[in-house]
């Protein structure tokens, strides 16, 4: 646990570049869906990208389909990591 | 529909961003072409460009919108924002269906298509960034265009090289006749990214000259081949109906408009230029004496050039409606490049002024037309034929009027 947190994601997701939107990714971001919060299809993509090639996971395109929610894919890349370390 | 107006336009070119600076320094002769920095040129035959200085991306478009496109792109949004702004459009006024958008375009976003490849080579498929999906796509302008805009109606893109520019015209017109009120049609381009400097050099019709006067000079005896440049035009082009019914001011109609396709060059069969002019004149219902300028293709190489001026004088009688072609200080901006010329002639025919080819020191005897050089020259304008011909073979040409 903690290993991935909403503040990585925040991080990442700024660095993707869809900020300058009406949304504040520091406010109570956590269950509100990406499309939500201005980040289309291809920003998760990309979002899903970055985050594999800094953490060094693969996390597959049927996962991304299931983090609908900031707080859903943090979820599943924390968990990701820890599998990753405990083996 | 009698014929579409147009009601704004927005410019980008290496003489000058925005129309109103574009249009001063084209009406003084003043030229945009230099030398392109020596990253994008070192070793290339070819090193002088209408390169567009002064135009930084971050103040004209959203910084989410330029993490995601290509340079061609962000001047084609930017262009889009002034020429709604000229026309005092504002797209949430209106139905968003009936508010479409088409744009040229001949090489796509290859300067963003080159830092992927570039990544992709140097550190593998995971750090290509998703948007390279979309941002290298030739629609991609106007799928961009249509997002920020709202403008959901008809939509597209054409690909004939410098003919796209008019193209749009002709493909805006149809959109009009059947349910649009406004299309936004023209297009934009920048192709000086390293890549797209390759792509060009091998076309043989590059000018290689190392000195800018006089580097693209169309129609001279010492014509050496055309100049790249980047940049554009985007145009609102409105249903007649739609502008009166709003009161715009109308800068110009769209009379006419043609295309047509030349043979293989190995069948030696004569191009098809001369029928292009000639459809879009019958399309305007206007005859040769009703024109009063002619914005021409002006490739600089000298057979094309003959080809181009004996059209014309076939079509008007030697030495007939004045020829001038101002791309000489913009270089050639492909898909951008009928687009402009077409603005210019609006402006022309606004000022009733005909701007300057400039560069051409010795025009050649061979051809028999009254090329305007050097200086702009008032003129009494009623109508102007804007000629485009895209390599591999497209023709195309526009008539526009004054209102």
């Amino acid at each position: 646990m903690g290993l991935f947190t909403l503040d990585d994601l925040r991080r990442i997701m700024r660095a993707v570049g869809v900020d300058g939107t009406d949304v504040d990714l520091d406010g109570p971001i956590d269950d509100v869906p990406f499309a939500g919060l201005g980040y289309d299809s291809l920003a998760v993509l990309e979002t899903q990208v970055r985050i594999s090639n800094e953490y060094g996971v693969r996390i597959p395109d049927d996962a991304v389909a299931e983090m609908t929610t900031p707080a859903a894919a943090v979820r599943y890349v924390d968990d990701l990591l820890s599998t990753v370390g405990s083996r | 529909m009698t014929r579409p107006a147009f009601t704004g336009l927005g410019v980008l070119a290496a003489n000058g961003v925005g129309a109103a600076a574009w249009w001063r320094n084209t009406l003084d002769g003043v030229s945009g072409i230099g030398p392109v920095d020596a990253y994008r040129t070192a070793g290339f035959p070819a090193t002088l460009a209408g390169a567009v200085p002064d135009f930084d991306p971050v103040a004209h478009v959203p910084a989410r919108l330029v993490t995601q496109t290509d340079r061609w792109t962000q001047m084609a949004l930017a262009a889009t924002d002034w020429a709604l702004a000229d026309a005092g459009i504002e797209p949430d006024r209106y139905d968003p269906y009936r508010l479409g958008v088409v744009t040229g375009s001949a090489s796509g976003g290859n300067e963003f298509g080159q830092r992927e490849i570039g990544r992709l080579w140097q550190r593998g498929p995971g750090a290509v960034g998703a948007y390279q999906s979309i941002a290298w796509f030739y629609a991609a302008s106007t799928g961009q265009i249509s997002i920020k805009n709202g403008l959901k109606g008809p939509c597209g893109v054409l690909v004939t090289e410098q003919a796209a520019g008019l193209d749009a015209l002709g493909q805006a017109r149809r959109m009009l006749r059947d349910d649009a009120d406004v299309v936004l049609a023209g297009g934009t381009e920048a192709a000086l990214s390293p890549y797209a400097w390759v792509c060009q050099q091998t076309n043989g019709w590059l000018s290689t000259a190392r000195e800018p006067a006089g580097a693209y000079a169309p129609f001279d005896v010492a014509a050496c081949g055309y100049v790249p440049g980047e940049g554009g035009a985007l145009l609102v082009v409105e249903h007649p109906d739609a502008a009166r019914r709003r009161g715009a001011p109308v800068l110009g109609y769209l009379d006419g408009y043609a295309a047509t396709f030349d043979p293989a060059v190995h069948t030696g069969r004569t191009d098809n230029l001369r029928r292009c002019i000639d459809a879009a004149l019958a399309d305007a219902r206007c005859a040769p004496v009703d024109v009063d300028v002619v914005f021409a293709d002006a490739l600089a190489v000298p057979d094309r050039d003959l080809a181009e001026a004996r059209a014309l004088a076939e079509v008007f009688g030697p030495g007939g409606a004045p020829v001038t072609a101002p791309k000489s200080m913009t270089g050639r901006l492909y898909s951008g490049g009928g687009a402009l010329d077409v603005a210019a002639a609006l402006l022309a025919l606004r000022d009733q002024v005909i701007p300057p080819t400039t560069g051409v020191a010795r025009l050649d005897p061979r051809y028999p037309i009254d090329l305007v050089r050097d200086a702009a020259r008032p003129a009494r304008l009623r109508r102007a034929l804007v000629v485009a011909r895209g390599g591999g073979g497209f023709n195309a040409a526009v008539v526009l009027s004054q209102p």
